[in-house]
């Protein structure tokens, strides 16, 4: 599989990383001392839990920690969009794409529509002008496809 | 502090919001008391800087105070994209339903793009494994009488770009 040499090497996590990663993707209380709170439910010190985040970002395990930001409520636009992209052009494709700094996610997938992408941007007119923008670049039509309901779910990644 | 000094920090005072939550975009700090860390940052007490989270929250600015795993850091490779094409009147049902099975991380009803792309329902499922991901999407065909449903499963064959959307700037134009 020769998808298979692109992927960085897994970290290790123990059962306490575990435990902490998936506690806190439920939320961090909003309270003065936070850590101390969620160390005791996990009954760990404030300094383990601060030291074990600390080394989780380290190995980007974590790649952000704090609040979430409901996109469409703060102004802001975001939607997921896949191109039909000619296999011996991806890669030059590839660098077009994610050279705008509004693409926050590009994958490469199983499709017709083989490259998938995530736009946000600062406010919801935003996307439309990316999206010319992006169809002017490549040369290929951007299938929009945005988000119209939100179901939630429990747990965001449990690990 | 003379009135000159006041006057130079006085639209600062009224920034004080914007450069919180551009403060807040980096990260919370991993200090034992991370709101007066950020409080130091931006010209804003404590409890002040808890107010207005506390206020974004509310209104939903902030959805909730959590992290953002990167699922290939932890050697979770299969990440599966499923998407269904249910009618219209069947779409939000299914969705609550997928939303609430453990394996899904995320569920949307997302617009079609016919004819090329008919799907209206998008689920995400991760997985170390491939065929442990299709054996889970199996049980859930199963279990929610999905058996008729187009549905189609799009395995990402790699990442090229992972990071969190910037939303705010550091200064209102």
């Amino acid at each position: 599989m020769s998808a298979r040499r692109h992927w960085p090497e897994p970290a290790e996590l123990d059962a306490v990383d575990r435990g902490i990663v998936n506690r806190l993707q439920n939320g961090l209380p909003l309270v003065e001392s936070p850590y101390a709170a969620v160390a005791a439910e996990l009954s760990l010190s404030e300094g383990e839990l601060l030291y074990r985040l600390e080394r989780l970002l380290e190995a980007g395990v974590l790649s952000r920690f704090g609040p979430m930001y409901h996109a469409e409520r703060l102004g802001g636009g975001l939607t997921l969009a896949a191109l039909e992209v000619p296999e011996a052009d991806f890669e030059r494709i590839t660098a077009l794409v994610n050279a705008f700094p509004e693409v926050a996610h590009n994958y490469r997938r199983e499709h017709r529509l083989n490259m998938w992408f995530v736009l946000a941007t600062e406010t919801p007119e935003r996307i439309g002008e990316v999206i010319a923008a992006i169809e002017a670049a490549t040369g290929l039509a951007v299938f929009n496809m945005p988000k119209q309901e939100e179901f939630h779910v429990r747990l965001h990644l449990p690990v | 502090m003379n009135g000159l000094t006041s006057t130079a920090t006085a639209p600062r005072m009224s920034a004080s919001p914007q450069r919180l939550r551009s403060l807040l975009e980096a990260g919370l700090p991993l200090t034992e008391r991370p709101w007066r860390t950020l409080a130091g940052q931006c010209g804003m007490s404590e409890d002040e800087v808890l107010a207005w989270v506390e206020r974004w929250q509310r209104e939903g600015l902030i959805k909730r105070l959590g992290l953002v795993v990167r699922h290939h850091a932890l050697g979770i490779r299969a990440n599966a994209m499923v998407v269904w094409d249910l009618p219209d009147t069947a779409v939000a049902e299914v969705g609550r339903r997928l939303a609430a099975e453990p394996a899904v991380t995320l569920c949307y009803r997302r617009r079609r793009c016919p004819p090329a792309w008919p799907y209206n329902l998008f689920c995400m499922i991760h997985g170390t494994r491939r065929e442990r991901v299709l054996t889970v999407l199996d049980a859930i065909v199963e279990r929610h009488g999905l058996q008729d449903v187009p549905h189609r499963v799009l395995f990402s064959l790699k990442a090229y770009k992972q990071c969190g959307g910037r939303y705010t700037r550091e200064t209102q134009p």
